[in-house]
């Protein structure tokens, strides 16, 4: 391996690295409100809308990210909506991550014992102050292991931007390697750039998860 | 006396199952009425359809005045006059002593966080537990947090208490603390409504007792020390005989 290569590449995958943590991190907070807002309906039984979040996650998470991607940037100019590729990035994200938080955020609310709610409604709280108060913030702390993995996940998906010229880590490895076929260098300093860029979610998540659960176990 | 709650023909059907079937009960303010009764025969579910906790298929609740209807808008309102505490506690697990008691007089009712704190200080502490307000419920034994959720349902400032079996859950050392609180609301005036298997406690506490057994009223009795001692009817009798060891 050829130090001085390294070096060179270094910047490139800086910023490239910047540009995924951009697209990635919109896209799971564009997924986080999408999965709040389905948590919310399913749990609430909203009608018609109900059936709608249905639909919405199982087509989301039945197709690949990449199909998604394709249909959102090719598919969608053709019926007049032009988005940009970040855009396209952040929505084929967004939507793709809210179908998952959904169901993380769901099954935590699930977790949620019958009583708590009529605990907090014998209080004389309505439904919505019940759901944001007293049941809304245990689903979550329940939920953090899955949305972590949930995160991670989707940060990881972002590999597949490159497919539409999207110059994320992904994309600036093949494209040097393509040019300079400095094969071994950029394979490295891609697992390098995505470690970096995922370990401190993980050692972040631990801290997150160990603060959500105060109530429960710590002291 | 004014009568705070009534009930007239209340039925509650599960499905086919018919869990109570023509309940009548009026109480006045600053009564203590016990309901005792075999499991299941409804006495838990009769106290949940007071708060609209369920729905009824027949008859009247009315809580000082007011119809209680499960699923109606006006259910909230009403439910701030009616306090209930649970055999399971049910504190909420991610807030501390403090702010479970706190949180529904601040968000329902809209009272100022320091006259709400106040309050809830003097109450905690009438009930031994003012040190305790900062702790989470997982830190405390059962019979501090059932007395926490008492005061909870207490700051609400509600016209009627309803127990529902609040000790079944609790070690006897634990037990006697709850009940000497509930003895003392009593002793204060408040009207309350009690479901419970202590019946010595029962006893003591209680202005008038209703022996419930499958969903029907089988014996009422204003002679409290003579319910214990003699009812009236065969199946009080019989129910009242598990309860004595030879």
């Amino acid at each position: 391996m050829d130090i001085d290569i390294l070096k060179e590449y270094i910047p490139l995958y800086k910023e490239a690295l910047i540009l995924t943590l951009k697209i990635g991190w919109q896209g799971i907070f564009l997924s986080l409100i999408l999965g709040l807002i389905g948590a919310a309906i399913l749990h609430f039984k909203v009608p018609v809308l109900k059936t709608i979040t249905g639909i919405y996650i199982e087509i989301f998470r039945n197709t690949p990210l990449l199909v998604q991607l394709f249909f959102i940037y090719f598919a969608l100019p053709k019926v007049g909506i032009q988005i940009t590729a970040e855009t396209c990035g952040v929505l084929g994200l967004g939507l793709l991550g809210g179908a998952y938080m959904i169901e993380t955020f769901r099954s935590g609310l699930e977790s949620i014992p019958t009583i708590q709610t009529e605990s907090a409604l014998s209080l004389g709280m309505t439904n919505g102050q019940t759901f944001y108060h007293v049941i809304l913030p245990q689903a979550v702390s329940v939920s953090v292991p899955g949305l972590l993995a949930n995160v991670i996940f989707l940060l990881k998906e972002t590999s597949v931007f490159s497919t539409i010229s999207l110059m994320d880590l992904m994309f600036t490895a093949k494209d040097l390697i393509g040019m300079y076929a400095k094969t071994i260098e950029c394979l490295f300093l891609l697992v390098v750039f995505y470690l970096i860029m995922l370990l401190p979610v993980s050692l972040l998540g631990a801290i997150i998860e160990r603060r959500a659960r105060y109530g429960q176990f710590g002291d | 006396m004014s009568e705070l709650l009534k009930v007239t023909h209340l039925q509650k059907k599960f499905g086919d199952n018919v869990v109570l079937k023509d309940i009548n009960l009026t109480v006045k303010k600053g009564e203590v009425v016990v309901i005792i009764g075999p499991s299941g025969c409804g006495k838990s579910t009769f106290l949940r359809c007071l708060n609209g906790l369920e729905e009824i298929q027949d008859g009247v609740i009315v809580v000082d005045g007011l119809p209680v209807e499960a699923g109606k808008r006006e259910i909230t309102k009403l439910r701030q006059k009616i306090g209930m505490v649970f055999q399971s506690y049910e504190l909420f697990p991610h807030k501390t002593v403090l702010e479970n008691i706190i949180l529904a007089p601040l968000k329902v009712q809209k009272r100022s966080k320091e006259e709400a704190i106040k309050e809830a200080l003097e109450l905690l502490d009438k009930v031994g537990l003012v040190e305790k307000k900062d702790y989470y419920p997982r830190q405390l034994s059962g019979g501090q947090k059932q007395r926490v959720a008492i005061v909870r349902a207490l700051l609400m400032h509600p016209d009627i208490l309803l127990f529902d079996e609040v000790t079944a859950a609790l070690d006897p050392e634990m037990v006697h603390e709850v009940l000497e609180t509930m003895l003392a609301l009593a002793k204060a005036g408040s009207t309350m409504l009690i479901v419970t298997h202590e019946m010595s406690f029962a006893r003591a506490i209680a202005d008038r007792v209703i022996f419930l057994d499958k969903g029907d009223i089988v014996e009422e009795a204003n002679d409290v020390k003579g319910f214990f001692t003699e009812p009236k009817t065969e199946r009080a009798k019989r129910f009242l005989k598990t309860f004595a060891y030879e």
